[in-house]
């Protein structure tokens, strides 16, 4: 399903939080959605899923999303808050679980076909060891894959997750990204917001860089994160290199940007 | 399953228990005939005027509680909630006490009841405003500890502005909660509104579910977070407001049964509902055959009982399981 944005605009009380946005995404794709503090990437997911009034048209595929109710939107898109929260002293399992709740009619235990999703969102996550354990008594980067597992299993057209990779060690968050890879093939539209340059250049097909509640730029990493654009909008400078797996952007020090506003 | 299962035969047990205590000396063969037609015209009169709508008000008091508390702990996240903190016993306490007050509690046998549900209606549409237009849950909180305190405030100015001490000592009496000769007009107008705020409630077990992960990720589970609620809130009101239009505050027993049952659980919020709702009437019940053995001649309120052990109590759990309460 297409994920088309055309005008959608937000402001919280006084401020501009997004001032026109407009992208027309193909489904299948990883967008690596990056920006400095501030730029507005969360207000856009939390827009997306209904979480804030905007104004302008957000639509997935034939679904108008500002016209949709709650249950039908959590069939269409699965969305990872940045804040992590988890109440009670729940089993990861029974955490993971909770993903299922949109396709299960009240009342209604598992079926084999929660069971097979639960089981391949946590191998994804590579929590499957965990399953036993309570979710609050895991470490920070434990608990975001368990949380990024409740949101896989949701199995929707579009998932979207806010800032999945941080608190992952090296290796989960390479695992992460190849599980997203995953999600894409699919035919999944997967929309995350990340800090790490690198993982954004390796893995996304597409980077949307948002400064200050715009969008500068949409395309591949190779020409979005230019160091022109790192320069004006992050206001560092980088060193970049290529092997045949993909970029490498290691930012290395501040510049001042050169243009005003 | 098998912890509600485990649960029902308890509360089924302390239901028939209760039935046979009382101070009127009947045996329990006495009872039983009372109870179903024959034996005689005494037996009939305790058994089915006095004993079995005491009985019934214990345990279906007692599964509103508990099934209250659980669902407040679950949609607030918090383990502290219970009836009392969103206002609405205390609101509802007040509508009583202002019939008292006017004196029509003499005039209708429906008078103080009615009074009860109208504070506790009262409670639920001033939160449901307030939440609707600022929707979180921790507004929720707030404005319920703030009506709390208010309809606190006001019932110490009726006690202030009472006529005689006799009507401040009726008052008071009645703020102590007691299940003591409730006739089964009473049971005829608080079981129906009670059983219409347990199925409401149980509607709600999704929502509490995915609010487990917070609010954006509950409602990003498809849970539309103003109805659901609507639903507890309407729910615990009704189940709540019922139960203390007949029984005036019995307070702890929402707070404690969730502490007490979600370990046997697999801590998942709905999945407390009934067994909390189950504990809820065994506790009512034993705390309420209590009052009756403790003091024969009556007096003691199983109000002042519930709180006298739910207190000490819910602080050794505390102790004990700081870290395990979430």
């Amino acid at each position: 399903m297409n994920l088309q944005v055309k005008n959608l605009s937000v402001v919280l009380g006084k401020r501009q939080v997004l001032d026109a946005i407009s992208f027309d995404i193909e489904p299948g794709q990883v967008i690596g959605l990056l920006g400095p503090n501030g730029a507005g990437k969360s207000t856009l997911m939390r827009a997306l899923n209904g979480h804030i009034a905007a104004a302008g048209a957000m639509q997935l595929g034939e679904h108008d999303l500002a016209a949709i109710g709650p249950a039908q939107r959590a069939r269409l898109i699965a969305y990872l808050p940045q804040q992590r929260t988890i109440g009670w002293r729940l089993s990861v399992r029974d955490l993971v679980a909770l993903g299922r709740l949109p396709w299960r009619a009240f009342g209604q235990r598992p079926n084999a076909r929660d069971e097979s999703a639960i089981a391949r969102a946590m191998a994804m996550a590579d929590i499957a060891p965990l399953a036993d354990r309570v979710a609050k008594e895991l470490s920070g980067g434990e608990q975001a894959r368990v949380l990024m597992a409740r949101a896989i299993v949701q199995e929707t057209p579009l998932l979207m997750a806010d800032e999945p990779a941080s608190g992952l060690d090296a290796a989960h968050q390479i695992m992460l990204m190849q599980s997203l890879k995953r999600l894409a093939a699919e035919g999944r539209t997967v929309l995350v917001s990340l800090h790490d340059l690198t993982l954004a250049a390796r893995w996304c097909d597409q980077v949307m860089l948002l400064n200050e509640g715009k969008l500068a730029a949409l395309g591949t990493p190779e020409t979005v994160l230019s160091d022109e654009n790192l320069a004006i909008i992050y206001g560092v400078t980088a060193h970049r290199a290529q092997d045949d797996q993909g970029l490498v952007i290691a930012p290395v020090g501040l510049r001042k940007a050169s243009t005003g506003g | 399953m098998r912890l509600s299962i485990s649960l029902t035969l308890l509360a089924l047990a302390l239901f028939v228990v209760s039935l046979l205590v009382g101070p009127a000396e009947l045996s329990s063969g006495d009872s039983v005939a009372g109870l179903f037609a024959g034996g005689g015209e005494a037996a009939a009169i305790i058994m089915r005027e006095i004993r079995l709508p005491r009985a019934i008000l214990g345990l279906a008091i007692g599964i509103s509680l508990g099934l209250s508390g659980a669902v407040l702990q679950g949609f607030l996240r918090n383990p502290l909630a219970e009836p009392g903190v969103i206002g609405v016993s205390s609101m509802a306490a007040l509508g009583a006490v202002l019939v008292f007050y006017s004196g029509l509690a003499g005039s209708s046998l429906y008078a103080l009841p009615a009074g009860a549900l109208f504070g506790a209606l009262l409670a639920v549409l001033i939160l449901l405003a307030i939440a609707a237009r600022q929707g979180s849950t921790l507004t929720l909180i707030l404005a319920g500890v703030a009506l709390s305190s208010l309809a606190g405030a006001l019932t110490s100015l009726v006690l202030n502005l009472s006529p005689n001490p006799f009507a401040s000592y009726e008052i008071i009496f009645w703020l102590l909660g007691s299940l003591k000769d409730r006739s089964m007009e009473f049971v005829a107008i608080a079981l129906p509104l009670m059983a219409v705020g347990w199925f409401l409630i149980s509607l709600s077990a999704r929502a509490i579910d995915a609010l487990s992960l917070g609010e954006e990720a509950a409602s990003s589970l498809g849970i539309h977070m103003g109805r659901a609620r609507f639903m507890i809130v309407a729910g615990v009101a009704l189940s709540v407001g019922a139960a203390t239009a007949v029984s005036g505050t019995i307070g702890f027993i929402g707070l404690v049964v969730p502490h007490l049952i979600r370990p046997l659980t697999n801590r998942m919020p709905s999945s407390l509902l009934l067994p909390a709702g189950l504990g809820g009437a065994a506790l009512l019940l034993a705390a309420d055959i209590a009052a009756r053995i403790v003091l024969p001649a009556g007096e003691l309120n199983v109000g002042v009982l519930t709180a006298l052990i739910g207190a000490p109590f819910f602080l050794w759990l505390v102790v004990r399981a700081r870290r395990e309460m979430l």
